[in-house]
């Protein structure tokens, strides 16, 4: 359609300042690739992604594609990497995954598939060898987005429609997955006491974590009237997750350092007494 | 500059996110990697359609972003079923099917 | 007329289906019903004999297409009929004889509960057989060929009761297999070489094939002819055949089933005129044969098998004459016609002998029954005058006729053949007064049977003697009749060709030598069986006797050979099949087994590890498309 002005508009480089920004957000973006890989927590990985995703937004922008760009950061990081840590918290966020591989040859093989994959990849872009090229400036003339719009509502229209059915799709199927039915009314305050009255283990309510006047944290168990901790003052999640913290020796250990220290300031002052009266002596 | 290097640098992030699939086992990272091959794909489409001069490029990544929307819904979801009735997001405890 | 061709081979036909499917209703009118139309047959075949002596000499073949049988494509094979004046002597034979022994088969089988089916058995075969010599083609001869086998087994097998019957009818069927194996692979090459089934064409142009393939015919066709006709090295079955009813014995192996070997070989007469290697084998295995015959009757104590051996031997004459080319077709014929009544009339007269003596069949047995059986004693007498060669009997010209043209086959070869004819002669004298004096001559030798009576002999029904007085008058008559003018040759020889034999010894001479060697073997006999009282258990004999009462080892043989290397064969090759065929098949099952035991470690269910599959299947794709780009 285009094709004669083609050649009018190629252009062979980008300007200066393009390339040092791609050269400086590139290897940003490579790296947050590679932590969203090798994090082992899952919100490190998110975070590393969401970085990644934001360099190639500005990437976007660089290439002309602006509607892209902010779709990029507003969807993708602002929607969709948040829903990731939406379910990395429901699932749990500082559960670290073990990186020790437990199929045998996994990591090899996929290494090699990775490597070879790569190699090929890059030898078929390097095997183009593209001198020239179009630049969007003329496509964008009418705008960015007033040009992607006339292509969605006209020569995709119907692939748009498509993509519509499958969000909706998506939006149900989702909420099918997910959606527990209640089969049941749910218990009363009244009669979730009554149960317990009935059961007869903790009729009243669980002690308060802490112990008086020294520690108030949720994870520091109460002590009991022998000093040791109590279970049943710290939640069982944390218990689960071996976050409690036992402050139950605290107490000694800080007269412990407070004697070593008064020891240390006892003994210098003996020494330096022993000094005056070594001298008093001499005297 | 060439515009070419954004495609390397769309095959090193693709690949870089294929590794991830292969060798993590959380689902949600292993989800979180395609993403990130999705999005290497996208930045290869954009620098097509800036190496072609029109937009068919860019609506093709803006396909795939809402395809990738959607699939990160339902990943997702099923992901929370996984995780609620067998208490692990790992996708090698997923193996029923296994011998 | 020619629709009378048609309706020859039907009428037996139907009477076989309808006795066979007509159920209880026809048990009383059944045998007489297939005695009427195996008449009719042979009043049609009478009609058109009439008919045929009315035209000249070379315009008496009638040809009739009934319908197309298979046609497809340039295939073509036709159900027609030929009738020329071989297949006339063919016909009036079968049907003639044949309507004889139905009406000797209404008394003979009047007490058995099953003579319908025996009747339908025998139309059967009647129609089976003028099938075979009517054929036009050699697709339909062999339709007519595997029916005689039919109607033989089941006929043979008739008593099958008793598993001595139910066994030779299995053995007379598979031996039967080996010569009809002959004929199908004879007729596969004539196709192949001749594109047609049809004789008129495939013999007419007989000549234009090479030699080493019409020999491959002939020796194909030699094997079928061995088959049916019982000769040497398929003879085994005869023997054993005369567990059937006696009619059964004379019908089919004496007059007509054991005579289809000569009928092919006669028909097929250009083809062994072109390869003399196989008539070479033909008269090689005729001469063995009459003389294997003659030497197992003359040991035989069973009636019907010492007249087996008989049949065997002079159906050797005639495949020895058919052997010799167009010397000896027209004699083969002759003597084929007149042993058909000849032999008939003495199987006859042995059923008819059997049928007073309680069914008694050992010759030792009997003694001294020219008076009670006056009947049977002088048409089993005229029989036996007939075929030992008597002077102005029918077997004295046709078998003096083929020793003559044997001696013309000229060299050594000649004078072998001809020696080999005049000793046969020479045996048959001995062995049919054998069976003469110990029958009806001498002191009486009867022994009390199974239920512990002794036997009152008494002359047969009149269904029974009036056939056998009438193939009496044609033992008598036929040959001297047929010699006049040369009659027979001259009918036949239009049909197969004629060529005088150039003797090295003159016929007179012949003829006197066959009347010395006759005398010699009569006076033998009479000196061993009609001087001396004769032992009711027969001594044991020399070493040749006892091999001849063992038919000459030929089972031995055959057990020794065929079944025991048979088994031997089998082992091997089941020893073949569990090593190197289910060895293969195992092993190739194991090796699947073993790989899929190590492929499928691959499916370990770990969704990751199938990633990896399809992430190198995906590398693998772009290398190849790569490499595409880059060839």
């Amino acid at each position: 359609m285009i094709a004669p002005s083609l050649a009018a508009s190629a252009a062979s480089t980008t300007s200066t300042g393009e390339a040092v920004q791609f050269w400086i957000l590139a290897v940003v973006a490579v790296l947050g690739a590679l932590g969203a890989v090798f994090m082992k927590k899952a919100v490190h990985s998110a975070l590393s992604l969401a970085g990644t995703m934001i360099v190639l937004a500005v990437f976007y922008l660089a290439n002309g594609a602006y509607f892209l760009g902010v779709v990029q950061i507003v969807v993708y990081t602002g929607a969709i990497m948040m829903l990731f840590l939406f379910v990395v918290m429901l699932v749990g966020v500082t559960a670290a995954d073990s990186l020790k591989e437990t199929i045998r040859g996994q990591r090899w093989l996929a290494g090699l598939c990775v490597l070879g994959f790569g190699i090929l990849l890059m030898a078929g872009i390097a095997n183009a060898s593209l001198k020239e090229w179009n630049g969007v400036g003329r496509a964008n003339a009418g705008g960015n987005v007033e040009g992607l719009a006339s292509l969605i509502f006209t020569k995709y229209v119907f692939a748009f429609e498509i993509t519509g059915a499958l969000l909706i799709t998506a939006a149900v199927g989702a909420m099918v997955l997910t959606h527990r039915e209640r089969t049941e009314r749910a218990a009363t305050q009244r009669e979730r006491a009554e149960q317990r009255v009935r059961e007869g283990k903790q009729v009243t309510p669980l002690p308060a974590p802490g112990v008086y006047a020294r520690h108030n944290a949720v994870d520091i168990p109460g002590l009991l009237p022998d000093g040791t901790a109590s279970e049943l003052t710290v939640s069982p999640t944390l218990r689960a997750r071996g976050q409690v913290r036992d402050v139950s020796g605290e107490a000694l250990q800080d007269l412990k350092a407070l004697e070593q220290r008064s020891s240390d300031w006892l003994e210098r002052g003996r020494s330096e007494d022993a000094d005056a009266n070594a001298k008093g002596a001499s005297k | 500059m060439n515009p070419v290097n954004y495609l390397y640098l769309a095959a090193l992030l693709f690949t870089i996110g294929a590794a991830g699939v292969l060798i993590r086992r959380n689902a949600i990272v292993i989800f979180m990697c395609v993403e990130l091959m999705l999005n290497a794909c996208n930045l290869a489409f954009v620098t097509f359609a800036r190496l072609h001069g029109n937009l068919d490029g860019q609506i093709i990544a803006f396909f795939t972003m809402v395809v990738a929307a959607a699939e990160v819904v339902v990943g997702l979801a099923i992901i929370v079923t996984i995780f609620r009735s067998r208490h692990s997001a790992s996708v090698d405890d997923a193996g029923l099917l296994k011998l | 007329m020619e629709n009378l061709i048609g309706l020859l081979v039907l009428a037996p036909l139907l009477g076989a289906g309808v006795l066979l499917c007509g159920g209880r209703r026809l048990d009383r009118s059944g045998p007489w019903l297939g005695t009427l139309l195996a008449a009719v047959s042979f009043a049609l075949g009478v009609v058109l004999f009439a008919d045929m002596l009315g035209k000249g000499g070379e315009e008496r073949a009638l040809d009739v297409t009934v319908f197309p049988w298979v046609p497809v494509g340039g295939f073509r094979a036709d159900v027609g009929f030929h009738l020329d004046q071989l297949s006339m002597t063919f016909v009036l034979l079968i049907t003639g004889v044949g309507s004889l022994i139905h009406l000797y088969s209404v008394g003979y089988m009047a007490h058995d509960e099953r003579k319908r089916r025996f009747f339908g058995y025998l139309n059967l075969f009647l129609a089976a057989m003028l099938l075979l010599v009517l054929a036009d083609n050699y697709l339909l001869l062999y339709v007519g060929w595997e029916g005689v086998g039919l109607a033989s087994y089941l006929l043979i097998g008739f008593w099958q009761h008793k598993p001595s019957a139910a066994t030779a009818a299995k053995k007379a069927f598979l031996v039967n297999r080996v010569g009809d194996m002959g004929l199908s692979i004879a007729i596969m090459l004539l196709f192949t070489t001749f594109g047609t089934f049809a004789f008129d064409p495939v013999l007419q142009r007989a000549t234009d094939a090479g030699e080493g393939k019409l020999t491959a015919v002939a020796l194909m066709l030699l094997l079928a002819a061995c088959g049916k006709s019982a000769q040497v090295p398929l003879q085994s079955w005869l023997g054993d055949a005369m567990e059937g009813p006696t009619p059964v014995s004379a019908l089919i192996h004496a007059a007509t089933m054991v005579t289809a070997g000569v009928y092919l070989i006669t028909r097929s007469g250009a083809v062994f005129d072109a390869a003399p290697d196989a008539q070479t084998a033909v008269v090689t295995v005729g001469a063995v044969t009459l003389l294997f015959g003659a030497i197992v009757g003359c040991a035989k104590d069973d009636i019907k098998k010492a007249l087996a051996g008989s049949t065997m031997s002079q159906i050797g004459y005639m495949i020895l004459a058919a052997g010799l080319g167009p010397v000896g077709y027209v004699f083969a014929i002759m003597h084929l016609v007149t042993h058909g009544f000849f032999k008939a009339g003495l199987f006859l007269g042995a059923g008819s002998v059997m049928h007073g003596m309680n069914d008694e069949v050992d010759m030792r047995r009997y003694g001294g029954l020219r008076r009670y059986m006056p009947v049977t004693f002088v048409t089993f007498g005229l029989g036996y005058l007939a075929i030992i060669g008597f002077p102005g009997l029918s077997g004295f010209f046709s078998k003096d006729k083929i020793i003559e043209a044997a001696f013309a086959k000229g060299g050594a070869e000649g004078w072998i053949l001809g020696g080999a004819a005049l000793l046969g002669a020479a045996i048959t004298a001995y062995y049919m007064t054998r069976v003469m004096l110990l029958t009806f001559f001498g002191e009486k030798r009867w022994q009390p049977d199974a239920k512990g009576e002794l036997p009152h002999p008494h002359e047969s029904p009149r269904t029974m003697t009036i056939p056998m007085v009438v193939l009496a008058f044609g033992s008598v008559f036929a040959g001297g009749l047929f010699s006049i003018n040369d009659t027979f040759l001259k009918w036949l020889e239009p049909v197969t060709g004629h060529e005088e034999g150039h003797s090295p010894v003159s016929a007179l001479t012949v003829t006197a030598a066959t009347m010395v060697v006759l005398v010699i073997g009569v006076a033998i006999a009479w000196a061993q069986y009609g001087r001396r009282p004769v032992p009711v258990t027969a001594p044991r004999g020399s070493l040749l006797t006892r091999a001849a009462r063992r038919d000459l080892l030929q089972d031995d043989f055959n057990h020794v050979v065929l079944v025991r290397g048979g088994e031997h064969l089998t082992r091997s090759l089941v020893y073949v099949d569990h090593t190197l065929v289910d060895g293969v098949v195992n092993g190739t099952a194991a090796s699947v087994g073993g790989l899929s035991g190590r492929m499928r470690k691959l499916q370990n269910g770990y969704a990751r590890s199938y990633a990896v599959s399809m992430f190198g299947g995906a590398a693998v794709l772009i290398a190849a498309t790569l490499l595409m780009r880059a060839v």
